[in-house]
C-alpha cells in the first residue's frame, strides 16, 4: 500500500491562501504628509488581523488602499479576491431606504434581480440578528443596530476579503463587547479574511489570530504578534493571565512606537 | 448557514431601547397626552387674539377716522365680504382671475423647476460646469426682473407667454441653488459606498445624490412657488392683454377707487400665496417626511 496522498485537502483551498498583500507601501499626500511608510502586511485565508495605532498613524489608509480608494505612492498592494466586504467607521445608511432596502442595496448595484437580492439580504439580516427590523427605517434604530444593518450589507457580496475600518468605535462597551464576539462568530462560519482597525488594544487582542502595532506619523509597522487562542474565542480568556501577558506586550509596543514619532 | 442564537435577541432587546422608548414609560405617556393638547390650543390661541385685534383696530379706523367718502381707502370687513366677494360680478371677475394667476403661476413655477433641476444636475456633474454656470445664476437673481420686463415684452408679446416667463425667471434661481445645494449635501462614506462597488455617475445620482437632495429641492419649491405668485401678479401689471389675472383685476379696481372689490382681490391673491406654501410644504413631509426632519 502506498502513502495516501492528501487529496481531500485540496477541496477546501488550503489556508495559505493570500489575500492581501501589501509590499513596502508606502503613500504621501498632496502636502508632503507621509500617511504610510514601509507597510509590508500579509492576510491569508482563515486569518484575522487587526492593525492598532495612535489616531492619525494611516491605519484607515491601509484600508482605503487595500480596497482601492486610494493608490499607494510606492510599493505594491495586491489583492487575491475581488469579493471584498468594506465596513466603514459609520454604518452609512441611506436614511430614505428601510434596513431590507440598506442590505439590498449593494447587490442592487450589481445589477441583480429583485428575487435574487431579497434573498441575500434576507440571509443576511437573520445572520446579524437584524429579523424583524426590515422595514425600519435607519433612524429608529439603535447605534449598534445600525452597525449590524451595515455589516449585513457588506455580508451579502459573500466577502473573501472583509476591511473593517474602526467599526464598533462609537458604541457603548456591552454593544461594543457583544458585536465583537458576534463578528467573530460570523468569522468562523464564513471563513472570510479580516483585516480590523482598532485602537483598543484589548479588542485587538481579543478578536484576531494577528495584531499588527503601527507607530505615529509616518504610519509604519512596529511589530506584529500571533495571537494563539483558539476560534471562536470564549469571552472568558479575557480574564487569563495569558491573555493580560498579550495585552500588555501589544500595549507595551503600542508606546513605543508612539515614542518614536 | 449558521444562525445566531438566543444571546442575539436579549442584544436586540438591549440595542432597542432606544428604538421603541414608549412602553417602557406608560406615566411620562399618560401626563403628556393633555400637555400636548395644550400645547395645541396654546399655538392657535396667540395668532387668533391677534387678529381679532387687526379687525377691532380696522373698524375703528373705518368707522371713527375715515371720512365716509374716504370709506374706499379702508371699506368696512363686511362690505369687502358683500361687494368684494359675494356680488355676482365682483365673484365672476375674481375667480376668472383666480384661475388665470394660478395656471400662469403654477406653470411658471413648473417650468422652474425643471429648468431649476436640470441646471444643478449638470453643475454637480464637473467642477467646470458648476464654474461656467453658476455665475450666470447669480446674475439671474440680481438682476431686477422688472427691469427685463419691457424686454420680455418687445420679444414675447403682452400676454400669457410673456406672464409665465415673468414667473420662471423669478422663481428659477431658488431652485437652481437649493438642488444643487442638495445634491453637493451627499456624505463622503455614501459617495465611497457607491464608488466601492462600481457604480456609474447615473447611478449614483439617481440612487444616491437625487434622494438626498430631495429635502433641499421641496424646500426650494416652497420658496420658488411663493416667488411664482409673485411673478404671476407683477406680469400681469404689465402684460395686460389677454385674460385678465389678479393682477389686472387689482389695478383696475385701485384705478377705479373700488376699494371693496379691490381688497377682496388682494385677500385673494394673499390666500393663494399661503396655500400655494402650505401645499408644497405639505407635499415635502408627504414625500421625505418620514426621514427628514421637514419643517
Amino acid at each position: 500500500m502506498t502513502v495516501t496522498a492528501p487529496a481531500p485537502s485540496a477541496t477546501r483551498v488550503p489556508a495559505t491562501d493570500v489575500l492581501l498583500d501589501f509590499a513596502n507601501v508606502e503613500l504621501t499626500f498632496p502636502d508632503g504628509t507621509i500617511a504610510l511608510q514601509g507597510v509590508d502586511l500579509v492576510v491569508k485565508r482563515g486569518e484575522f488581523v487587526t492593525v492598532v495605532g495612535p489616531s492619525g498613524c494611516g491605519k484607515s489608509t491601509l484600508l482605503r488602499i487595500a480596497s482601492g480608494l486610494e493608490s499607494a505612492s510606492q510599493g505594491t498592494a495586491e489583492l487575491g479576491t475581488d469579493r471584498i466586504g468594506y465596513v466603514f467607521q459609520d454604518a452609512t445608511l441611506l436614511p430614505w431606504r428601510t434596513v431590507a432596502a440598506n442590505v439590498e442595496l449593494l447587490a442592487e448595484l450589481h445589477g441583480e434581480s429583485k428575487k435574487a437580492r431579497a434573498a441575500k439580504a434576507k440571509e443576511a439580516i437573520d445572520l446579524v440578528g437584524l429579523t424583524g427590523f426590515e422595514k425600519h427605517l435607519p433612524k429608529a434604530l439603535s447605534g449598534g443596530m445600525k452597525m449590524r444593518a451595515s455589516l449585513a450589507r457588506s455580508l451579502t457580496l459573500d466577502p473573501e476579503l472583509f476591511l473593517f475600518d474602526e467599526p464598533f468605535g462609537a458604541l457603548d462597551e456591552i454593544t461594543r463587547e457583544r458585536l465583537n464576539d458576534e463578528l467573530i462568530r460570523l468569522f468562523t462560519a464564513k471563513n472570510f479574511a479580516g483585516l480590523f482597525i482598532t485602537h483598543s488594544v484589548s479588542e485587538a487582542v481579543y478578536m484576531s489570530t494577528k495584531v499588527v502595532v503601527m507607530s505615529g506619523r509616518p504610519g509604519r509597522i512596529v511589530e506584529t504578534f500571533d495571537v494563539p487562542f483558539a476560534q471562536p474565542r470564549d469571552p472568558d480568556i479575557r480574564f487569563t493571565p495569558e491573555y493580560a501577558a498579550l495585552v500588555g506586550e501589544v500595549s507595551h509596543a503600542l508606546r513605543k512606537g508612539h515614542g518614536h514619532s | 448557514m449558521t444562525t445566531i442564537s438566543n444571546e442575539t435577541i436579549v442584544t436586540d432587546g438591549v440595542d432597542n431601547v432606544e428604538a421603541h422608548p414608549t412602553p417602557e414609560l406608560p406615566a411620562t405617556l399618560s401626563t403628556a397626552r393633555p400637555k400636548a393638547k395644550k400645547r395645541g390650543f396654546g399655538r392657535w390661541l396667540p395668532p387668533l387674539l391677534v387678529f381679532l385685534a387687526i379687525v377691532g383696530v380696522w373698524y375703528l379706523i373705518s368707522l371713527f377716522v375715515l371720512d365716509p367718502h374716504l370709506r374706499f381707502l379702508l371699506p368696512l370687513p363686511q362690505d369687502i365680504l358683500i361687494k368684494g366677494f359675494l356680488a355676482p360680478l365682483a365673484f365672476n371677475a375674481l375667480m376668472v382671475a383666480l384661475y388665470q394667476t394660478v395656471i400662469v403661476s403654477m406653470l411658471g413655477l413648473a417650468i422652474a423647476i425643471v429648468i431649476g433641476v436640470a441646471w444643478a444636475v449638470a453643475m454637480s456633474q464637473a467642477k467646470w460646469i458648476e464654474r461656467s454656470l453658476f455665475p450666470y445664476a447669480v446674475i439671474l437673481q440680481c438682476i431686477p426682473i422688472l427691469a427685463l420686463v419691457p424686454l420680455i415684452g418687445f420679444w414675447f408679446g403682452y400676454e400669457f407667454q410673456s406672464r409665465v416667463l415673468v414667473c420662471v425667471m423669478i422663481a428659477l434661481f431658488p431652485m437652481v441653488n437649493n438642488t444643487l445645494f442638495g445634491l453637493q449635501s451627499v456624505d463622503k462614506g455614501h459617495k465611497e459606498l457607491f464608488t466601492l462597488q462600481g457604480a456609474s455617475r447615473s447611478t449614483t445620482l439617481v440612487k444616491l445624490s437625487f434622494p438626498q437632495a430631495l429635502p433641499a429641492i421641496f424646500a426650494g419649491m416652497r420658496i420658488s412657488a411663493g416667488l411664482a405668485v409673485v411673478g404671476a401678479i407683477v406680469g400681469d401689471q404689465f402684460f395686460r392683454r389677454g385674460t385678465p389675472g389678479l393682477g389686472i383685476l387689482i389695478s383696475n379696481y385701485s384705478s377705479r377707487l373700488q376699494g371693496e372689490e379691490l381688497f377682496a382681490t388682494i385677500i385673494t391673491a394673499a390666500v393663494f400665496g399661503v396655500v400655494v406654501f402650505w401645499l408644497f410644504g405639505l407635499l415635502g413631509r408627504r414625500v421625505v417626511g418620514k426621514w427628514y426632519d421637514f419643517t
